[in-house]
């Protein structure tokens, strides 16, 4: 670790004036800490947000959930509200790191958490996230937790985090405040981007720029899951996850929308997949056809070539639990 | 007086059944155990001096060439930082288990990716670890760094006293009704124990105290004499508590001699923790293997033939190798034998014991060669190994002390339900998931190692042990304290137990199971010695005097022990060394597994629901300590099934998943029901107690058994452990 100047925000203001004059966030610390002992970040100011007022869970005027940049995982998993109407996102939530972790981690900070490629966390190692330019030794080398879909020559990681694919599936938008206090809200969507040729920029967020809170609108669909595929029973990120959301109507889809966890640089969402389930009737067939297009495009990384069957397997699974009955 | 013992037949005195103290045997708590739970139990760096520095160690970015230069000045020009050691005295790798003496030293020549070659000490440790990362090594790779056992150009060693022929299996095999021909690998696996490797060293004058957290004392008292150049007799090493070892800490290691070389730079305490990383990256791994079995079977399902290769790897130079085959020759019958032993010599972090060193991966595979073997000829398995029990060692021709397999195997099936196995793979679902059972028998090799203890009876009828053994988690505090109360007389409270300090007479260490019954039987000797100058005092022969309860009770008259020391202190010291009783036979304990799993029918993984263990060692000393030794090696057992596996990069041979994040240990969750039986049985070949080790039991062919359960639930054979779901989800196409 480094060594470095502390600051306990005592505004949003303050926070996001620091954080644009180069001083690095701290929410709960649970990965932020962790990648400063490694020295994998070496932050020479923090400033804290942990005591902030950023951590109510509201409803929003068009029967929407607000939730705060600090409310920590824990207790969103544990909401009323999300609990009854968007159980994709508590499934979600516990389905990832431990009831400790959870106790600490906050909204924003499992936002941003950075990826687990083993290579990124080991300084003697190339990484272009890391130190842009240096290569990616993880191309070649053990790639059991990197991408199928939407990885660069300079980049295969993935993104770990199971709450943002739920908050994906959802339609979340990611509420954003600078140094000037000028707040614009972001679609999820477009918040994470791919790694290209700058793998070190990972969202659309500027130096400065705070995350207050994540907006979900109205949930579309009340038939929720979220499956999560790994390596042990509890406590290991995903091989591969599918958030799901779908409504039936006589029958037939009425909407769906899917996101997938562990195959890419962010949360993954097909368009055309969703569109080709509208209004169909429920069928195996129509399932494999749906999984089929997703993968049209995966590429596999040598020892991650299991991922492309077993996401297949587990979206038609999905699928099948969520229109049954 | 010392009461020595050799042990060069068997002791049927039974000398613990005819106490009444009613100690041994039962489920004694441990005395440490509230200490331990309340966080008062002071581990190696729990006691730290007011005026100690930290050093943290600094590793090479090569795999294999010499460090040519360190910038130590940019370093030292950090705040806090107050040295820079390196050198010829820096350890490559930890020392392997009772070696007696230093490893590889010095910090030129660089083996392994990872090899730690200085170490940076400083006011705090935080200024330490960040002078450590900054240090800039000059390095200079060679290119031809061998990293693969398989790669060709490996240099590949056979040595003569490993391999074993006996007849023909080539012939057998041919003409077997029913064979297995299979290649199996095993992954590499890091102990992980709780406590990291950790030492704080501490100079007066020309001696050397060292706090650490070490699993065989007298031994790491010469290791690290000999590697700081310095007499054995100016070293002392103290180790009270020791968070867990499973072999890791048999041999001093790197941190132990870089702490000492800083404090006798600096004149200050110097403590010196690895970083969970260098756990992984520079203690012991236990190699990864390839193994082939070859199973030779007539029409009975009688074995004619087994066949076991193993190619295993270590560093250049280290003359351990994973004992792969090290219970094929006498497990099974089989008048043709073959046994094929390989070291790969390879550029990877140092390979040595992991708990079960051998039996742990070579019983796992021969008990899935087996499950197949069952399968072919259609023999339930359970039957298949009972029918090949053989009457005495069929390789060494010599009998066995005592085996229990035969009642191990029934006992289990009965208490699981084997019964109720469709011997059909996919026969059982429960909606998305296969169901399926497996079994496997256990085996592990017992041994008897030297060692020593002191036992004080003093004036106030209270005893005391001394002896340098450690208890690393597994219960010596309390089965050493129940001998002694056993044999004296006394209840647990009045007696004393003192370890992990080199002062002490130099017991066996904890190790190779062999720790309790060693280091035990010292202790019963050092009592029997006590009890014979009671007997001088009384006036009578041993076996007419009775202790119970701090009474001596001879003919009618019953006196406080007290009274008979009369103002005097009694001193037995016990010394025993194996002798010839172990080549007259051979001994092993027993025992078996059943599991029950669940594998998911769409993704393929592998959940495991239930599971059970028979167990035979001898005499159980405590059955609550030797239970938990039982859970927590079927708890390996669960993560080499399932989870556990060093990974490697293929081109330099780092070690890729060195953190609990990504090295799967079985959390929680992947651990259900367990269900430990512990079978009555005394061995009088073993030791005076009539114990054999219990420590490594569990572990020896556990996975087995669970990979065999898959094989049941789904049909899938994994042959390439751990079972994880991408060796699993091609083989399920089948069933959708
Ligand atoms: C062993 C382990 C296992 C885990 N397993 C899982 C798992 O299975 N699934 C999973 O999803 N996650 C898992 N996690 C990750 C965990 O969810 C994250 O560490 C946690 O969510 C991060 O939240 P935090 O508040 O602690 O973030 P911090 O560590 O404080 O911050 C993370 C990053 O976000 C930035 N940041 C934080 N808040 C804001 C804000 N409001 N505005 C701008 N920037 C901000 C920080 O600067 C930092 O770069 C695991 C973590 C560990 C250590
Ligand atoms: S995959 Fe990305 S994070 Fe991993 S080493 Fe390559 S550049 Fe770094």
């Amino acid at each position: 670790m480094n060594p470095f100047e502390y600051t306990r925000a005592a505004s949003r203001h303050e926070a996001a004036t620091m954080a644009a004059g180069g001083a690095t966030v701290i929410a709960g610390g649970t990965n932020l800490l962790d990648l400063m002992k490694l020295e994998v970040m070496t932050p020479e100011r923090l400033v804290d947000i942990s005591r902030l007022d950023m951590d109510d869970i509201e409803t929003t005027a068009d029967g929407g959930l607000r939730i705060g940049a600090m409310v920590r995982n824990s207790d969103l998993a544990a909401h009323e509200i999300v609990r009854s109407t968007y159980p994709v996102l508590s499934r979600a939530l516990l389905a990832g790191a431990s009831g400790q972790l959870r106790n600490k981690a906050s909204t924003g900070g499992n936002l941003l958490q950075r990826t687990r490629c083993y290579y990124f966390y080991d300084t003697a190692m190339p990484c272009n996230k890391r130190e842009p330019g240096s290569g990616c030794q993880a191309i070649g080398g053990a790639t059991r937790l990197h991408a199928i879909f939407g990885a660069s020559d300079h980049c295969i990681a993935t993104h770990p985090s199971d709450m943002a694919v739920a908050l994906q599936a959802l339609d979340a938008k990611v509420e954003i405040e600078n140094a000037t206090g000028d707040i614009r809200t972001v679609e999820l969507e477009s918040f994470y981007r791919l790694p290209g040729n700058t793998p070190h920029i990972e969202t659309e967020l500027k130096p400065g720029d705070l995350i207050t809170a994540v907006i979900i609108p109205p949930a579309k669909g009340s038939r929720q899951t979220y499956r999560k595929v790994r390596d042990r029973a509890s406590y290991a990120f995903a091989l591969v996850s599918v958030a799901g959301v779908i409504e039936m109507s006589d029958g037939k889809i009425a909407h769906a929308s899917l996101a997938f966890g562990g195959v890419a640089h962010k949360p993954w969402r097909n368009a055309e997949i969703e569109q080709m389930l509208l209004g169909e009737a429920p069928s195996q067939d129509l399932f494999r056809r749906v999984a089929d297009t997703l993968l049209r495009n995966a590429e596999a990384q040598g020892d991650n070539a299991f991922k492309i069957k077993l996401l297949h397997r587990t979206l038609c699974a999905v699928l099948t639990e969520l229109t049954e009955g | 007086m010392t009461l020595h013992l050799k042990m060069d037949d068997r002791d049927d005195r039974y000398r613990l059944d005819d106490m009444v103290q009613g100690l041994v045997g039962t489920p004694t708590d441990r005395p440490e155990g509230k200490l331990k739970v309340s966080g008062k139990a002071s581990y190696a760096m729990d006691v730290l001096p007011d005026d100690v520095c930290h050093g943290v160690l600094v590793r090479a970015t090569i795999t294999h060439g010499k460090l040519r230069d360190l910038d130590t000045e940019a370093v030292r020009a950090l705040p806090g930082i107050r040295t820079v050691i390196t050198g010829k005295r820096m350890l490559r790798n930890p020392a392997q288990g009772m070696a007696g003496k230093a490893p590889v030293q010095g910090s030129d020549d660089i083996a392994y990716f990872g090899q730690p070659v200085a170490l940076v000490v400083a006011d705090t440790l935080e200024q330490a670890r960040h002078g450590a990362l900054a240090l800039r090594l000059t390095l200079e790779a060679k290119g031809d760094a061998v990293v693969n056992p398989h790669d060709p150009d490996a240099s590949v060693e056979m040595p003569k006293k490993e391999q074993v022929l006996i007849g023909d299996l080539d012939e057998a095999m041919k003409k077997a009704a029913f064979s297995v021909d299979q290649h199996y690998t095993t992954p590499g696996h890091s102990s992980a124990a709780m406590e990291p490797h950790a030492s704080v060293a501490h100079w007066h004058g020309d001696s050397v105290t060292l706090r650490g957290s070490y699993q065989m004392l007298a031994y790491n008292k010469a290791e690290l004499a000999d590697a700081l150049g310095i007499s054995e007799k100016n070293v002392r090493i103290l180790a009270p508590y020791v968070g867990g070892g499973f072999g890791a800490k048999l041999g001093i290691s790197p941190e132990a001699v870089a702490a000492a070389l800083a404090s006798k730079e600096l004149g200050v305490p110097v403590a010196v923790s690895m970083t969970r990383q260098q756990v992984f990256e520079t203690t012991m791994r236990r190699s990864e293997t390839n193994q082939r079995i070859r199973l030779a079977a007539d029409e009975n399902g009688l074995l004619t033939g087994i066949g076991h290769e193993a190619l295993v790897s270590n560093l250049p130079g280290e003359d351990f190798s994973e004992p792969v085959t090290q219970a094929t020759p006498f497990l099974y019958r089989g008048e043709n034998r073959e046994i094929v032993h390989k070291i790969a010599r390879i550029h990877r972090t140092c390979a040595g014991s992991v708990r079960a060193p051998g039996e742990a991966v070579g019983l796992t595979v021969l008990e899935i060669a087996m499950d197949e073997l069952a399968e072919k000829a259609g023999i339930d398995p359970v039957e298949l190994r009972k029918k090949n029990i053989p009457d005495q060692d069929p390789t060494d021709q010599i009998p066995f002390s005592s085996h229990a397999l035969a009642e191990a195997l029934d006992e289990g099936a009965r208490r699981f339900g084997w019964d109720k196995r469709n011997p059909k793979p996919r026969s059982t679902r429960d909606g998305e998931w296969f169901v399926g059972m497996g079994m496997a028998s256990a085996v592990r090799v017992n041994m008897l190692i030297e060692s020593k203890a002191r036992v004080t009876l003093s004036a106030d009828g209270r005893a005391m042990i001394e002896t340098d053994m450690t208890d690393i988690g597994t219960g010596t505090y309390a089965i050493l304290g129940q001998i002694a109360g056993e044999m004296l007389g006394l209840p647990m409270e009045d007696v004393e137990t003192r370890l992990g300090d080199t002062e002490f007479p130099p017991a066996s260490g904890s190790g190779g199971s062999f720790g309790a019954a060693s280091n035990g039987t010292a202790v019963l000797l050092g009592c029997e010695e006590i009890r014979r100058q009671l007997c001088k005092k009384l006036n009578c022969e041993d076996a007419d005097m009775t202790l119970k309860g701090g009474y001596a009770i001879v003919g009618n008259k019953r006196i406080a022990l007290r009274d008979v020391l009369d103002g005097d202190t009694l001193v037995g010291e016990g010394h025993v060394q194996p002798g010839k009783a172990e080549k007259k036979v051979r001994q092993a304990t027993y025992g078996s597994y059943f599991a029950e799993v669940g594998v998911n029918s769409v993704t393929g993984e592998t959940r495991l629901r239930r599971m059970l263990g028979v167990f035979a060692a001898g005499r159980i000393l405590n059955a609550k300590t030797a239970r938990s030794q039982c859970l927590g090696g079927m708890t390996f057992g669960i993560g080499m099934a399932l989870t556990e596996e060093l990974i490697h990069d293929r081109r330099d041979g780092h070690m890729v998943n060195h953190d609990f994040a990504e090295y799967h240990l079985p959390v929680n969750a992947d651990v259900p029901q367990i269900e430990v039986v512990l079978l009555e049985e005394r061995d009088e070949w073993a030791n005076p107690l009539q114990a054999k080790g219990i420590g490594e039991l569990g572990i020896c062919g556990a996975a087995g058994s669970i990979v065999n359960a898959i094989y049941n639930a789904c049909g899938v054979r994994v042959r390439q452990l751990p079972a994880t779901l991408d060796k699993v989800i091609d083989g399920l196409d089948e069933a959708t």
